[in-house]
C-alpha cells in the first residue's frame, strides 16, 4: 500500500512537472498573441497600402485564434479529437455564411 | 461506495475535469455548442461586412472609431484569457485557493473589458448620436458587437456565481468540470473579440 501511494505522487510530481513546463509554453503564447496585437494596430497607424494590410491582418488574426485554440483551450492535447470535428465543422460553415452573405451584396 | 467518496478521492485524477462521464459529456457537448457559436456569430460578422458601408448619410466607420479605447479593451481581454489559463493550470495542480485568486483576477479584467465597451456605447449614442436605428450600419454594428458584450456579461456572471458556490465547498470531482467550462467559454469570448477589433475596428478605420 506505501509503495502505492509513493508511486502515485511519483506520477503526480512527474505530471506536475510537465503541466509548470506547458505553463511556461502559454505565457510564450501569450507573448507572441501581444506582440501580434501590437503589429496588427501599428500597420493600421503606418497607413499602408490596404491591398497589403487588409490580408496581413486577417493573417496575424487567423494565428492569434489557432494560438488561443490549441494552447489556452488545450485543443492540442489528446482526446480532442471530436471537440476538433465539431469547431471545424463550425469554421467550415462560419467561411460560407460569411462568403454568401458578403457576395450578396457584392454582387 | 458513496458519492462523495467517488467524487473527492484521496488522489486526485490527471484531468479532473473529465474523470467523471458527467465530466465528459459536459466536455464534448461544450465543443459541439461552440461550435454552433462559430456559426451564429459568423452570420452576424457576414450582416456587418455586408451592411457596413450603408450608413444612411450618417457617421461612417472611419468617422467613429477611435483606435486607443479598442487597445486597451483587447489588451484586458487578451490578458484576462491568460489568467483564466492560469486559474485552470492551479485547477490540475488542486490548488483551489489560488484558482479562486486567478479566477478572480480574470472576472476584474473582463469588469475592465465591459467597462470601456459602455463608455464606449454611451459616447457613441450621446456624443455621435449613433445608435441602433441610425442605419443598417449602425443595426449591424451594435448587433454584432453587443451581443459580444452579452457573452462577456454572461461568462462574468458565470464564473462569479461559480466563484460564490464553491468558496466553500472546495474543488472536486464534480465542480471541476463546471470551472473548466467556463473557461474554455471565456477563450472563446476571446477569440471572437479578436475579430472584432480585426474586421470591425481596424479594418474600420482603414
Amino acid at each position: 500500500m506505501a509503495e502505492k501511494v509513493s508511486g502515485a505522487t511519483e506520477q503526480f510530481d512527474f505530471e506536475k512537472q510537465k503541466r509548470k513546463d506547458e505553463m511556461k509554453q502559454q505565457v510564450i503564447t501569450f507573448v507572441l498573441m501581444i506582440v501580434f496585437t501590437i503589429v496588427a494596430f501599428a500597420m493600421i497607424e503606418a497607413e499602408l497600402d490596404r491591398l497589403f494590410v487588409i490580408p496581413v491582418l486577417l493573417v496575424l488574426a487567423a494565428i492569434q485564434v489557432g494560438f488561443q485554440v490549441y494552447y489556452f483551450m488545450h485543443m492540442s492535447h489528446k482526446g480532442h479529437e471530436l471537440p476538433a470535428v465539431m469547431f471545424y465543422g463550425g469554421v467550415f460553415t462560419a467561411f460560407l455564411t460569411i462568403l454568401a452573405l458578403t457576395v450578396l451584396v457584392w454582387w | 461506495m458513496s458519492e462523495q467518496d467517488i467524487l473527492n478521492p484521496k488522489h486526485m485524477p490527471h484531468d479532473p475535469e473529465k474523470a467523471t462521464l458527467e465530466g465528459k459529456n459536459k466536455f464534448m457537448g461544450f465543443w459541439f455548442f461552440l461550435g454552433g457559436e462559430t456559426v451564429l456569430f459568423a452570420s452576424l460578422f457576414g450582416t456587418y461586412l455586408a451592411l457596413n458601408d450603408s450608413t444612411n448619410g450618417g457617421s461612417s466607420s472611419e468617422e467613429l472609431f477611435g483606435l486607443e479605447l479598442v487597445f486597451i479593451m483587447t489588451m484586458l481581454l487578451l490578458t484576462s484569457s491568460l489568467t483564466s489559463v492560469y486559474a485552470m493550470y492551479h485547477m490540475k495542480n488542486h490548488a483551489f485557493k489560488k484558482m479562486q485568486i486567478w479566477l478572480g483576477i480574470t472576472v476584474a479584467l473582463g469588469l475592465g473589458f465591459l467597462g470601456c465597451e459602455i463608455y464606449e456605447f454611451y459616447h457613441y449614442i450621446h456624443g455621435e448620436h449613433f445608435t441602433m436605428r441610425s442605419s443598417a450600419f449602425g443595426s449591424a454594428f451594435y448587433t454584432l458587437v453587443g451581443f459580444h458584450g452579452g457573452h462577456v456579461v454572461f461568462g462574468l456572471l458565470w464564473i462569479i456565481a461559480l466563484m460564490i458556490r464553491n468558496a466553500r465547498r472546495g474543488l472536486n470531482l464534480y465542480n471541476a468540470p463546471k470551472f473548466y467550462l467556463a473557461s474554455l467559454y471565456w477563450h472563446f469570448i476571446d477569440v471572437v473579440w479578436v475579430f472584432i477589433f480585426t474586421v470591425v475596428y481596424l479594418m474600420g478605420v482603414l
